[in-house]
């Protein structure tokens, strides 16, 4: 089997977030950024399906060079190497362009059965760039997945979609977006640690690939969600506290 | 004259409530800039839902109807709707978000090369121009914008726009799309899905969500929310603490690693409020907080907060509610 990871570096979700001053972006400086969350799930299923068929598993990243370190991360839980794109002009890229990218890095490697990605990144949180990337690539998707077994040329996968309970079967190759539930990812051990430095890792720019960076998406501002109203403290006791908040969120919020 | 089409999701042989809310949002921006409103339904028996669909807005129809489309398959819907909209009539396509809505969105725009914005909760319109007002970091930020490409596509996140009354007198043309597929070539069969219990409603639709967290103490005190939920017809929620202790489903949790959610109430029971805890809910409309701990972070967020026991003042809040709703 061979099979693609992608991974992306992200602030860290128990991290305050600001903007800059002249709001066009988040202020990242001294923010503690970690593989995305949701990627660890895809890191491991890579890796457990490597290790339970045999194959070799394949990071991809897009980012700054800082990004390396969630890259490493991935080798040093088991990832076999990595090809990551480094071009200052990727930071325009939106979510649209970094699926093009994605999807001619993937073509030009070539071959793979599998892809994985998180569900969602957590700073962007538009859960676009596996599915835009499956088309793409021209292979089914599925997403949100929280179950996989491996069949003969599929792959069967469950998932919780919007209260219905799915199971599907999916044709190789196939693209599949991770969350949790799916696995336990593992920790990376120190002899992974120390071989992770030493793993291949192949880098790109824009220019090897051949992508159009005019986003169609543009960024007209940003603001911080308004402050919530002062909240009112129920006092008394107990029974008295349940009746006042029962008469408050019918009468006064009519939230009930 | 903006040409809007809208998707129009069904759950249980009806519209979904989001397909309303976006329906009701396309007749707004539709009315406001001279533009018509088209609703996209796809599925098996959808035929009869059209009419529903125009009395909430809707000028025209396209309905792919065939027994082949009961379930939603990514495969057959992403071919349906490109299809539907190669025509290149619609400006904007809108949806509401769910599951099955965020990777067929996701997989339109990548074909069409046009620009997305995902779980708006506003839309404006500044000139000829429409922007998109959308959480990012689960709602820690917010970012606008614009959208390039034909159709520029947006997905609406539920209990953010209102859905209009029906109106009797209002009534939608029919338009049959070729529903026809070659099976075969899918590369996706649903092999099942199974829908849970009609009264449980799905955590990121849910009006009313309550929510427990480390303050539960155990998996068995969860019948406590679950009565406090009954009482109001709630979808019931977790925390991360309360989800990574295996006390509650991984689907059940709210937070940035877990479930964005924006109901008119959540009530919050034993959670203290970490902060990828209140980036998934703070968005909420009213938010009630139920900790002994009168420093917990989330009674900065609660819009009404009770300090005391929860295993004391959830049962009489059940009883309270129970009596005020008979």
């Amino acid at each position: 089997m061979k099979i693609a990871v992608l991974v992306k570096q992200v602030a860290d979700t128990a991290a305050k977030i600001e903007l800059l001053p002249d709001a066009t972006g988040v202020k990242l400086d001294g923010v503690q950024m970690v593989l995305n969350p949701y990627d660890e799930f895809a890191v491991e299923q890579g890796i457990l399906v490597k290790e339970a068929q045999g194959g070799e598993v394949v990071v991809f990243n897009i980012g700054p060079d800082a990004a390396d370190e969630a890259v490493k991360t991935a080798l040093a839980m088991g990832c076999d190497r990595a090809v990551v794109l480094r071009d200052e002009a990727a930071a325009e890229l939106d979510a649209a362009g970094i699926a093009q990218a994605l999807a001619k890095m993937i073509e030009k490697e070539g071959g793979f059965d599998l892809v994985f990605c998180g569900k969602q990144a957590t700073d962007s949180d538009t859960h676009q760039v596996g599915p835009a990337l499956a088309q793409h690539l021209g292979m089914p998707a599925v997403t949100f997945i929280t179950g996989f077994e491996a069949g003969d040329g599929e792959v069967v996968v469950g998932r919780e979609a919007d209260g219905v309970a799915e199971t599907l079967a999916v044709g190789l190759p196939a693209l599949l977006t991770c969350q949790k539930g799916l696995n336990e990812p593992r920790y990376p051990s120190l002899p992974g640690i120390m071989q992770a430095a030493r793993k291949p890792k192949e880098v790109l720019t824009l220019a090897d690939l051949g992508v159009d960076a005019t986003p169609a998406v543009t960024r007209k501002g940003m603001e911080m969600p308004p402050p919530r109203a002062e909240g009112k403290l129920i006092e008394g006791e107990a029974p008295d506290q349940a009746k006042q908040l029962v008469d408050l969120l019918r009468n006064e919020a009519k939230a009930v | 004259m903006a040409t809007i089409w809208v998707y129009l999701e069904t759950a249980g042989g009806r519209l979904s409530k989001g397909a309303l809310e976006a329906l009701g949002e396309a007749r707004r921006q539709a009315d406001a800039g001279g533009g018509s409103v088209t609703g996209l339904l796809i599925g098996s028996g959808v035929q009869e839902l059209a009419g529903w669909a125009g009395q909430h807005g809707a000028d025209k129809v396209v309905v792919a109807d065939d027994a082949a489309h009961a379930n939603f398959n990514l495969e057959a819907h992403t071919r349906l709707a490109i299809r539907a909209l190669e025509g290149g009539e619609a400006d904007l396509l809108l949806m509401s978000v769910g599951t099955h809505t965020r990777e067929l969105a996701a997989r339109l725009a990548a074909h069409f090369g046009s620009g997305m914005a995902v779980d708006c909760i506003a839309v404006t319109a500044d000139g000829g121009e429409l922007l998109f007002k959308r959480p990012i970091y689960a709602g820690k930020a917010y970012e606008t914008v614009a959208l390039a490409g034909k159709p520029a596509i947006a997905t609406l996140r539920p209990n953010n726009f209102a859905a209009l009354e029906a109106d009797a007198a209002r009534s939608a043309e029919v338009e049959a799309l070729d529903a026809g597929l070659d099976a075969d070539s899918l590369g996706l069969i649903v092999k099942e899905a199974v829908a849970a219990a009609a009264d449980k409603v799905p955590l990121t639709e849910a009006t009313v969500i309550v929510s427990g967290g480390r303050g539960m103490k155990g998996p068995e005190n969860y019948g406590l929310i679950e009565d406090l939920a009954d009482v109001l017809g709630a979808a019931v929620g977790a925390s991360r603490a309360a989800v990574d202790s295996g006390w509650r489903p991984h689907g059940d949790q709210v937070g940035q690693t877990g479930k964005t959610v924006s109901p008119v109430l959540y009530i919050a029971c034993g959670i203290s409020g970490a902060i990828q805890h209140l980036a998934g809910m703070s968005s909420s409309r009213f938010i009630v907080a139920v900790n002994k701990d009168p420093e917990a972070p989330i009674f900065k967020v609660a819009d009404y907060g009770i300090v005391g026991d929860l295993f004391e003042v959830v049962p009489l809040l059940t009883e309270e509610f129970k009596k005020a709703m008979a």
